[in-house]
Parts: structure tokens; sequence; C-alpha cells
């Protein structure tokens, strides 16, 4: 998929009337296509070949692609530097920022940074705490929560001033998303927390990994008795498990994801787990895009980045379109060439 | 302490009126503050603060009280110090995903709001991201100024 006033690789595009970025994926969104975005796990290495060979992996198959700033609060190479590194070949970054490493001066600066290098979309997240990372001892710092962090990211882009009040000469120019978890206590206030999120900025969320259909749907429901529906985005968390034992590992471990024993007995029942785990991904993916309100999915394959495409292509969410990526004109003049 | 947090939550309703009527007490009492000097009244009254409302909220003096807004269970002591709702990483039976042995604040904070009358809706308020620099100083003085309409 290419817009007719495309621009050269790492320029901005022009902002649509009624768009508060020059981002793809707000386009993509705001035209009522269903939207695919992806994780890239940013390397432990200096070199940014690791950061483009793992982006390339998603090429044709995603809107935009997460650069995670210390998931897990593990150590990586930053979000802001990864989301500068794809840019200047043209991706379309969401850079996640989280409350728990900065204070409000070095995240304000991070957006100013962040927008400056061509980043369209910020995550405003608060951050896994710093007991489940290879870092324990650090010092965890939340000196913003996610929804003040929301807050303040919109007065830096609406109001063109810092929280302090003063005033900066040209406003970064992003779509704002957040988190939600729909499978976490207190399940039945996530929809309110949703809605409070909204009025701290936020206009899309992108959810934590779906295993429990019945439970999104009770969430959706919500968001809709809420009157949420067309005022923010939902791309709902999805992603392959890789084994039985990986699924019991992970939800012992991974903070707020809920696997229900279900799909750990189907995941234990199949002779292929990587297999299954990937046919589930699909059968789910498939499930959600029927759900009313739901805008695109956020397919997280953690260590799995390679099954991406096979897990787009066969779940036909994309339904024929191409999203933009940077060999993408390349290809069409081969294609052209063949044909 | 532990128990008396969460005795607190359970008698948010209660704990909520009678703040009412002690924030009017407070209020009323500003012209008073005002004759002694609220810079000499700080540190007494700061310490009488933390002592009533430690035993009753593990309060951490923040500074900035917003108990009537959390259904009386005080946000400072999330270990990621959420001042707008709960985290992501609740466990599955509603306790805190950095410290297992504990009940997540922000589960109890809406159980405690349902007992307030306008709790919810002061649960939707987007709270300001917090002023570090009033840690360890006296809300209840602050009140007092706030009501009285002076300049903090």
């Amino acid at each position: 998929m290419r817009f007719e006033d495309e621009p050269v690789p790492g320029y901005p595009l022009p902002i649509l009337p009624g768009h508060t970025s020059p981002g793809r994926l707000e386009r993509v969104l705001r035209a009522g296509q269903f939207a695919v975005t992806s994780e890239l796990a940013p390397p432990d290495s200096a070199d940014p070949q690791e950061v483009y060979d793992r982006a390339r992996v998603f090429d044709g198959y995603v809107d935009a692609i997460n650069a995670t700033d210390g998931s897990g609060a593990n150590c990586h190479m930053s979000s802001l530097a990864v989301c500068a590194l794809l840019t200047r070949v043209g991706y379309a970054p969401v850079m996640q920022i989280s409350c728990r490493d900065k204070n409000r001066i070095a995240i304000q600066g991070d957006i100013l940074g962040g927008a400056a290098m061509g980043v369209c979309n910020l995550l405003c997240l608060t951050g896994d705490g710093v007991q489940a990372g290879d870092h324990p001892q650090a010092l965890p710092v939340f000196d913003l929560d996610c929804m003040s962090l929301l807050s303040t990211a919109r007065t830096l882009r609406d109001e063109s001033k810092f929280l302090s009040g003063r005033k900066i000469s040209h406003a970064p120019r992003v779509l704002l998303g957040a988190a939600e978890n729909p499978f976490a206590h207190p399940v039945a206030w996530r929809a309110e927390r949703v809605a409070k999120k909204l009025a701290a900025g936020a206009q899309f969320i992108q959810t934590q990994y779906c295993y429990d259909l019945a439970l999104l749907k009770s969430f959706m429901r919500r968001i809709e008795d809420q009157g949420l529906l067309g005022k923010i985005f939902i791309l709902v968390g999805v992603g392959p498990l890789r084994s039985a034992k990986a699924a019991e590992w992970m939800r012992m471990h991974v903070p707020g994801l809920h696997i229900p024993d279900a799909i750990v007995k189907r995941m234990a029942g199949a002779s292929d787990g990587a297999r299954e785990g990937r046919q589930l991904c699909i059968d789910l993916i498939q499930e959600i895009r029927t759900i009313h309100g739901v805008s695109g999915i956020h397919l997280m394959a953690y260590r799995q980045e390679e099954s991406v495409p096979e897990i787009i292509e066969r779940s036909g969410v994309l339904g024929g379109r191409v999203p933009w990526h940077p060999g993408l004109v390349q290809d069409m003049k081969t294609n052209r060439i063949a044909s | 302490m532990y128990a008396v947090r969460r005795w607190s939550v359970r008698h948010a309703r209660g704990l909520n009126a009678f703040y009412r009527f002690f924030e009017g007490l407070l209020a009323a009492l500003h012209p008073l503050f005002r004759r002694i000097g609220y810079a000499r009244l700080e540190r007494p009254v700061a310490a009488v603060e933390r002592s009533v409302k430690g035993l009753l909220f593990d309060c951490k003096m923040c500074g900035q009280c917003v108990l009537s807004s959390t259904g009386m269970s005080c946000p400072m002591n999330c270990p990621k110090n959420l001042r707008n709702g709960p985290c992501g990483g609740v466990r599955a039976n509603g306790f805190c995903e950095v410290r297992p042995e504990m009940k997540c604040v922000w589960y109890e904070a809406v159980a405690g709001s349902a007992r307030i009358p306008g709790g919810i809706e002061a649960l939707r308020r987007v709270q300001p991201a917090i002023d570090r620099r009033l840690q360890g100083k006296s809300s209840w003085l602050r009140v007092a100024r706030e009501r009285a309409g002076e300049p903090l």
C-alpha cells in the first residue's frame, strides 16, 4: 500500500485534516483499515545492522513497528535509538516510553528528540517493575505514571509547552497510544481505565496478549457501553506460543499475562508445539477481527519474529493490502516487469 | 500497618465522612493557623499527620493527599507510585506484581471507592503528575490554605 503523496523514505507524510501526526499508522487507522502492528525486540548490541535485520522480517506485513523500552525491565538498546534508526529508512515505529527508568525531564526531552527524528507514534507505559528484569538492584523511577505521561505528551503536542509551562517552538506531531490489560484484575474497571486514558490523551490502545476471547468480548462490550467506540482505536495483542511448557512458564513469570487452562491443554495435545502455537494465534486473530470495535491487532512474537509473515498471511487480515516498507517501490517495479 | 490499612478501605465510607467534617474544621481554623504562622506549624502538624495517617493508611506523606479519590487506599503504597489506577501486572488473585504478598493497592481502591458516595466519579478524574517537593509536608495545612483561597 502506497499513498499518492508518499515522500522519500525518512521524510514525513503531510498531515491530513483531522489527523494529529504525519504518520502512516494514523492514516491506516483513520481510513478504517484493519491495522497490524508488531514488536521489535531491541538488540543487546551497538550494531545498527541488527536492528535493520530484525525490522526487515516484518516488511510488507505490518503498519507500524513497536520499539520496546526495556521490556520486562531487561536492558537492551534504547527505544529512542531503535526508532531513530528505523525512521532513517522510512519505517513507521511506535516509540514505547516507560516511566520506570526516566523522570519527567528526560522523558519530555526524548519525546521532542523522537519527533525530531520522525517518530509519529508514542506508546505511553508505566513499565514493568525492576524486580522482573535482569537489574533488580536498579532504582525504580516512576516519577510520572502512564496517565500523567499521556497528559504530558498531549500538553507538549497541543499546547506547545513543557509540563513546567515553558514554551517550545515546534510541537511534536505524534499519535498517542497507551496499553491496557483487559485480562487483569480489577477486570470490571479496565474499560473505565481506557476512558480515563482517553481523557488523558490516548488515541489508540494496544492490549496485553489475548488468549481469552470471552474476557475480550466482555471488555469490548464495556468499551461500547462507555461510549468509547470511534473515539479510541483498540488494537488487540496476540502472539504465538511455542509449547505447552512455554505457556506454563509465561503465565507464571510474565506480569499480567492470563492464559486459560484450555489453551495450555490444546498446546499440550499437539505433536508440534510451535506449529500449533501459530495455528492458535491465527485462529485467535480471525476471531478477534470479527469483534465489533476492534481496529487491529498487535502481534508480539517474542523470539519468534520470523513467524510473523506466515501468521499474518494465513490469517488473511490484511485482505491483500501490502503495508509500506523500504523495499516496496523496488518490489512493485520487479512485479511489473515480471507481469 | 497492612491489616489496619485494609480495615480503613473496608470502612472507607465512615472515614470519608469523618474527613469531610475534618476538612471543614481545618478551613475554619485557617485564621488561627495564619496567626501562628504556617511555617511554624509545619513540623508539628506534619508529625501528627504522619502518625495518624501512617497508622490508618500506611501514609507515605506525599504532601498532596488523594485518599478521598482513591477509596481510602493510599496510592503511594503502590510500588510504581501509580496515582491513576492499576497497572497491567495485577496477579490473578488480585495481588501486586512487585510485592506478591500485598493486595494490589488499586484493587483495594476500586472496592473502597464503591463505598464512598461519588467515589467512582472521583476515581475517574485524571490526577496530575505528583509534585515531589511536597514530600514530607503536611497535606492538612495545605488543604486549610487551599480552602481559604490563600495562594500556596
